[in-house]
């Protein structure tokens, strides 16, 4: 094996009682692509925060190209050769690539001969690694795969020889996330240290050497990625056998419960964010929408569900109509049976200040069984919120405890014991799994199931491709606002991956 | 990390933090006396005798009280559904219009048992519509309630200087004020509970509002934590998309907080104007809206931090008048520093001790803290 990059010794961290990490050991060899794997709260994040200088380690010992490194803070990391590429971006956005290349490595107060330089040097790493991107455009006009390619470029600038990857494709289409790789590849080829962070085991065997399995807290096992598979590494990480794959039967669509006819919305600014969009949801079926982030289905979920209003179209329920241009608010929506789980449940689907028992209430707190005249009835919401938990195996299973105090996975669980229990018509679900645990996708996807088998209409949206491929009875795929094609549930990933990055319909465009 | 600072127990949160801070506002206020050449710990000694020494004291300091559970709630409730309402002092003037108008009309015929509810009703009427029209501004057109509220803080004003040097004040009369009141527009007292301890008591204008206070202050509690209303309140106030997910009008929440906000702190011009001084005169406000809103912001915003926050305040009235008396160094400009401080301490630096206090806290049992796993960013 070559010399290690990165040695990390025993170390721990905690906060409060809460052990982020123990006794962890990791080596990652020079030259290779190391992957880390883990479930949302194994520590994954907290390790890195660690090996970058945001937290400090409670003790253990790190250990950079065979030599003890101590690293308080990240100017120290990047001294020793160490550089971060965030899963939230930390550029700013009205900078031009340059700007926010030199942005905390200006050599002078006049920046001239810093740009003069960065110019030159960018020019270099552009050729090297094959990462072209315009110096002189502005962030905010780049698409997010190109913002990417700037954050690897800025690690390089600071002379970054082991770069770590916080979830780098969670925001980028198949194609864009292939693009990644092959740079990944290259840099590696030029001797750097790759350490990638991803809950998506397809990835890790795609493209590491080795992989490291953590849970809890610990780390569990590292292998080297040719000799195991993708069931060994999912096991590890949840401690069990997890289905990939949802088993779900034929589906038996019925009568059509919504309809959508020539939708169209415009965000604030007035930019149509949804163009022209008809399609119908039957009972018993799942319609999966897909579509890279942005391409217009945040704006279709919050119109149909009536949080903004539509522009146009004619929409029916049940097959009465219902007027989603500014007369439908939410409430008269759910009175008719539309239950909606909004793909951001920290600040829409969710009051994170609220205790548990008042958020399985949320929305249909105006219920006669939640009331008793103008006041709650506590006993009966208590009542209702510990049978939810039970269903739901929401924990821990305190109905009292603040909400923010829950993980995600049983967050969403909170939102879709509330809606899913109401026995709504229609229900309709954005990011059903974002930030959400293995364990709990399994469980949240045999919901959505059940919930089609039981005649109702769902309508899923969703950026996880995989997601959609095992939930969907029919695949619509949006792009830049329009339904650009619809397929089966057996449409490869490379067919919706060109549909999503509109290929397709640029071509039937020209 | 979406919470700033994790939790701590709530003694530590609801006790131990406000005790710290009230501490720290009295040294530094201690050092102000010792810079005027007085001894801080006697001024403090006049300070806390003066309000609960005797039972005049004790009288005058729940007298003032009364006045800021009123504002206090007024406040909070606004707060409740993030509104920050700074017209209190404005719609607090306005109630006390509402009260004139029914004591100058029925106290010759009515006795007080009568009157008394139809003030409530009229000054919180009032109280209320004062508070809607900022709140149907700021609903409907997004001017920003702070802005509205303090002018219309100004705007109450020149109405009732208007109205009181005109249509108010009797013909012939030099004085800024209304009429006074007959008897039976004037509440019955409460000094006699005191006295009922023991203590003596010459004149006080302690009355039955204290009572009214407290009643509002359980009817708030009931009404943020245990109604509908109250539950689209809170969510609105913590978060106006998940409200609009919940399908609650932005419109009638606000306006109805605002009118509910508006309505306490008309009902607080009940306290001086038929408790005390019997006929409205111009300023009987005085600045005790503002101090509601240190009062709202150190009792937590809970009924029951506000009753004992408003006590607090009422010790520094009345303790404070004592302390001027004895003190001649010391002025009423001094006694305002030493308020004003408090305020800073426990309103504005409310958070700065938390952050060290918490550190504590966790060193020593790290679960008081109730501390969270770090989660991954991980999508």
């Amino acid at each position: 094996m070559a010399q290690a990059a990165i040695e990390l010794i025993g170390i721990n961290k905690s906060f409060g009682a809460v052990r982020a990490n123990r006794d962890i050991n990791l080596q990652v060899a020079r030259g290779t692509i190391h992957g880390i794997v883990g479930e949302n709260g194994a520590g994954k994040s907290t390790l890195m925060s660690i090996l970058y200088g945001f937290y400090q380690a409670d003790s253990g010992e790190i250990h950079v190209g065979g030599k003890p490194a101590s690293i308080h803070t990240s100017n120290d990391a990047i001294a020793l050769g160490i550089g971060m590429v965030h899963q939230h971006f930390m550029l700013v956005d009205n900078f031009t690539v340059l700007e926010n290349i030199i942005l905390g490595a200006e050599t002078d107060a006049l920046l001239k001969s810093s740009i003069a330089k960065a110019r030159s040097e960018l020019d270099r790493l552009e050729r090297e690694y094959g990462l072209e991107v315009d110096p002189d455009a502005v962030i905010e006009e780049l698409p997010v795969g190109l913002q990417q390619r700037v954050e690897i470029l800025k690690a390089l600038y600071r002379g970054a020889e082991i770069l770590i990857l916080d979830e780098p494709t969670g925001v980028l289409t198949p194609a864009e996330a292939d693009h990644l790789f092959r740079i990944l590849k290259q840099l590696k080829e030029q001797g750097k240290t790759i350490v990638l962070i991803t809950h998506k085991l397809r990835e890790i065997m795609a493209i590491t050497d080795t992989v490291s399995v953590m849970r809890q807290g610990t780390m569990v096992a590292t292998r080297v990625t040719k000799e195991t598979t993708v069931g060994e590494l999912a096991e590890l990480m949840v401690g069990r056998r997890v289905l990939l794959r949802v088993e779900k039967g034929e589906s038996e669509a019925g009568a059509i419960k919504l309809s959508v006819k020539n939708l169209t919305v415009k965000d604030s600014r007035g930019v149509t964010m949804v163009d022209n969009v008809s399609f119908d949801v039957r009972g018993g079926e799942i319609v999966g929408i897909a579509g890279v982030a942005g391409n217009g289905q945040s704006e279709l979920l919050e119109a149909i569900s009536g949080i903004r209003h539509a522009v146009s179209g004619e929409v029916t329920l049940d097959g009465k109509p219902i007027d989603l241009t500014g007369k439908a608010d939410p409430g008269e929506l759910r009175d008719r049976g539309l239950a909606h789980v909004p793909e951001d449940r920290h600040h829409v689907g969710l009051v994170l200040a609220f205790e548990e028992n008042e958020n399985s209430i949320l929305g249909y707190h105006d219920d006669e069984r939640y009331l008793k005249g103008p006041f709650l009835n506590v006993d009966a919401i208590m009542a209702d919120a510990k049978e939810k938990i039970e269903k739901y195996d929401i924990r821990p299973g305190n109905p009292r405890l603040r909400t923010a105090n829950f993980s995600g996975g049983n967050q969403q669980k909170i939102v879709l014991a509330r809606e899913m229990e109401q026995d709504p018509g229609v229900l309709i679900v954005g990011q059903p799994t974002r930030g959400v645990d293995v364990g709990a996708i399994e469980f949240i996807h045999k919901r959505l199931i059940a919930m089609r088998d039981q005649g109702k209409a769902v309508l899923v949206v969703s950026v996880e491709l995989d997601e959609i491929r095992s939930l969907s009875d029919r695949i619509l795929v949006m792009f830049a606002g329009r339904v650009v094609g619809e397929r089966g549930p057996d449409a490869t990933e490379g067919e919706l991956g060109l549909l999503m990055a509109g290929v397709e319909h640029q071509e039937a465009a020209q | 990390m979406s919470t700033p600072y994790a939790k701590l127990p709530a003694w530590a949160d609801y006790g131990l933090i406000p005790l710290i801070n009230l501490s720290v506002a009295f040294i530094v206020a201690g050092f102000v006396v010792l810079l005027v050449g007085e001894n801080p710990l006697r001024a403090a000694v006049i300070l806390v005798e003066g309000a609960f020494g005797k039972g005049t004291g004790i009288a005058f300091t729940l007298f003032y009280a009364t006045t800021f559970i009123f504002t206090g709630l007024s406040v909070a409730v606004a707060a409740h559904c993030s509104l920050f309402n700074i017209g209190t002092e404005g719609q607090a003037y306005i109630g006390g219009l509402g009260i004139a108008l029914v004591c100058l009309s029925f106290d010759s015929t009515l006795p007080w048992w009568v009157i008394f509810p139809m003030a409530i009703v009229a000054a919180a009427a009032f109280g209320a519509l004062w508070g809607l029209i900022p709140a149907y501004l700021q609903a409907k057109r997004g001017s920003h309630i702070v802005i509205t509220t303090i002018m219309f803080n100004f705007i109450a004003a020149s109405v009732m200087v208007y109205l009181l040097v005109g249509a108010l004040k009797p013909a012939g009369s030099q004085a800024p004020q209304t009429r006074n009141f007959l008897a039976g527009a004037e509440l019955p007292k409460l000094n006699w509970i005191i006295e009922l301890f023991g203590a003596k008591i010459r004149s006080a204008p302690l009355n039955i509002c204290f009572l009214l206070a407290l009643v509002m202050a359980f009817l708030v509690w009931l009404l943020i934590w245990r109604t509908r209303l109250g539950y689209e309140m809170r969510t609105y106030g913590h978060s106006p998309k998940a409200a609009r997910y919940a399908g609650i009008s932005e419109t009638r929440i606000i306006i109805t907080a605002m009118m509910i906000s508006g309505a306490l702190a008309g009902m607080m011009a009940l306290n001086p104007v038929m408790g005390d001084q019997h006929n409205v005169a111009i300023d009987f406000v005085s600045g005790a809206g503002y101090v509601g809103i240190a009062v709202a912001l150190m009792g937590r915003l809970h009924p029951v931090g506000i009753v004992l926050a408003a006590i607090l305040f009422g010790m520094l009235y009345q303790g404070g008048a004592e302390l001027a008396f004895e003190m001649p160094a010391i002025s009423r400009d001094m006694i305002v520093i030493i308020q004003g401080l408090v305020i800073l301490f426990a309103g504005a630096l409310e958070h700065m001790f938390r952050p060290y206090i918490q550190t504590l806290f966790a060193s020593f049992s790290p679960k008081s803290v109730g501390m969270q796993a770090v989660k991954g960013t991980g999508a």
